[in-house]
């Protein structure tokens, strides 16, 4: 078995490991981590850390795993990095923590409101009427440039109030 | 795996390779857009698809169960065309940016109704996949309903060019709801669903942006578009796999 405060040392920077596409987040505030545990590996006592990937397609998860595995690696721990599909992720998992420093940075944390209006069916279609508040001035007079943004996650916008661009953390 | 059907497999590499082969010709807009944005749009969009497919296929050589087992890059890229079950709507060559409107809205349409079904799998591994899926198609959806919601209700050129490209895409639409016999076996198992169960949803959807967009629903094709699922393709699917491909060939086992 592995040494009760060594393996809370691991948990402790595994959960600090930045997002590599948006590094002032840990996966942690994202909500990526699912479960940490001490475990088995490959024979040699070791740590299991389960985690659920934000998009199908995000390059980032290879990193983030990377990321992980490197933070025993460093005590000198195996580390085991389990993928877990169900439940799918989401923006609703993020800290409130991780919502404050993504504003900070510049970015529109997910508002909990999906870009359209409403349920499938009998097309509630249109341009659509959000808000969102810019994170640079507060003002909520921005409008959508691109739904789609510098990583998969994020949707492109830009303020009217105070002219700058901003990035929105879309709500998946 | 036990007593592994061979249908459960075809079903999978059916969803796997639609995604898959999608992506690449959506891949082929990067820097041909109409705009910077919509260059980022359909890559992400792409992305989003190829994601899917790793899920799809990884669990389609997990079913298969091979020895060695086939894993993602060795279903994606080592097989040949007739292999492939993607329907053909997916393989066809990019046109204008309307077709790929008309091919985005009923594609995702689809795959909406598709993965919003699949969340009842008896598949597990595939029920979590669709619960991811679900939430980025309903995202590509909305992206393609915006467009042809412009286009269609936007200048007289805008229009009369959307309208050309539904009627150019519509032969290929039928195929996606065919029962073929995988998915037919899948719906019996509850692995799967019914493609013909999904087609009054798609098309009621796409029927209620047309109409918004003012646009006309095509008239019924005088052919369509058939035998994907069995892996027979158009011409240009060799093509996109000669490209698609051709590294990985070139070079197995490369990394970088």
């Amino acid at each position: 078995m592995l040494d009760a405060d060594l393996a809370a040392q691991v948990e402790q920077d595994m959960r600090a490991v930045p997002d590599p596409e948006i590094p002032v987040i840990t996966i942690d505030d994202l909500g990526v981590i699912r479960q940490v545990e001490t475990a088995d590996v490959d024979g040699r006592p070791g740590m299991r850390v389960t985690i659920t990937p934000t998009y199908s397609g995000c390059p980032a998860m290879h990193a983030m795993a990377d990321a992980l595995a490197e933070a025993g690696r460093a005590h000198g721990i195996p580390v085991e990095v389990v993928t877990r599909l169900s439940p799918a992720w989401t923006t609703d998992w993020m800290s409130e923590e991780g919502r404050d420093k993504l504003r900070r940075f510049g970015i529109a944390p997910p508002t909990g409101e999906r870009a359209h209006a409403g349920p499938p069916g009998p097309v509630p279609v249109g341009l659509q009427l959000r808000v969102v508040t810019c994170p640079q001035c507060g003002s909520d007079d921005t409008e959508e440039v691109a739904r789609f943004g510098s990583t998969a996650c994020k949707a492109l916008r830009r303020c009217l109030a105070c002219r700058e661009p901003f990035d929105e953390f879309k709500t998946i | 795996m036990s007593s592994t059907d061979v249908r459960h497999v075809h079903y999978l590499l059916g969803l796997g390779d639609d995604a898959l082969v999608y992506a690449q010709r959506l891949g082929e807009w990067l820097t041909h857009a109409p705009q910077i944005e919509e260059d980022m749009a359909l890559g992400n969009v792409g992305l989003d698809l190829v994601g899917q497919a790793r899920s799809l296929l990884t669990r389609a050589g997990e079913v298969e169960g091979a020895d060695p087992l086939r894993d993602e890059d060795d279903l994606a890229m080592l097989r040949d065309e007739r292999e492939f079950r993607n329907v053909q709507l997916v393989e066809q060559p990019r046109a204008d940016f309307a077709h790929e409107m008309a091919r985005l809205l009923w594609f995702s349409t689809y795959q909406r109704e598709l993965y919003a079904a699949l969340l009842d799998s008896t598949d597990e591994t595939l029920a979590g996949i669709a619960a991811k899926a679900v939430k980025e198609v309903d995202y590509h959806r909305d992206h393609a309903t915006q467009w042809v919601l412009r286009l269609g209700d936007g200048t007289p050129e805008s229009h009369e060019r959307m309208q050309a490209a539904l009627v150019a895409v519509h032969p290929y639409v039928a195929e996606l709801g065919e029962d073929h016999e995988a998915a037919r076996w899948a719906a019996e198992q509850g692995v799967g669903v019914l493609p013909s169960s999904l087609t009054d949803a798609v098309n009621g959807y796409v029927a209620g942006v047309l109409e918004q967009a003012t646009l006309t629903p095509p008239d019924p094709p005088r052919w369509h578009a058939r035998g994907g699922r069995e892996g027979v393709h158009s011409e240009v699917m060799g093509y996109l796999l000669a490209e698609m491909q051709h590294l990985h060939r070139s070079h197995p086992g490369a990394t970088w």
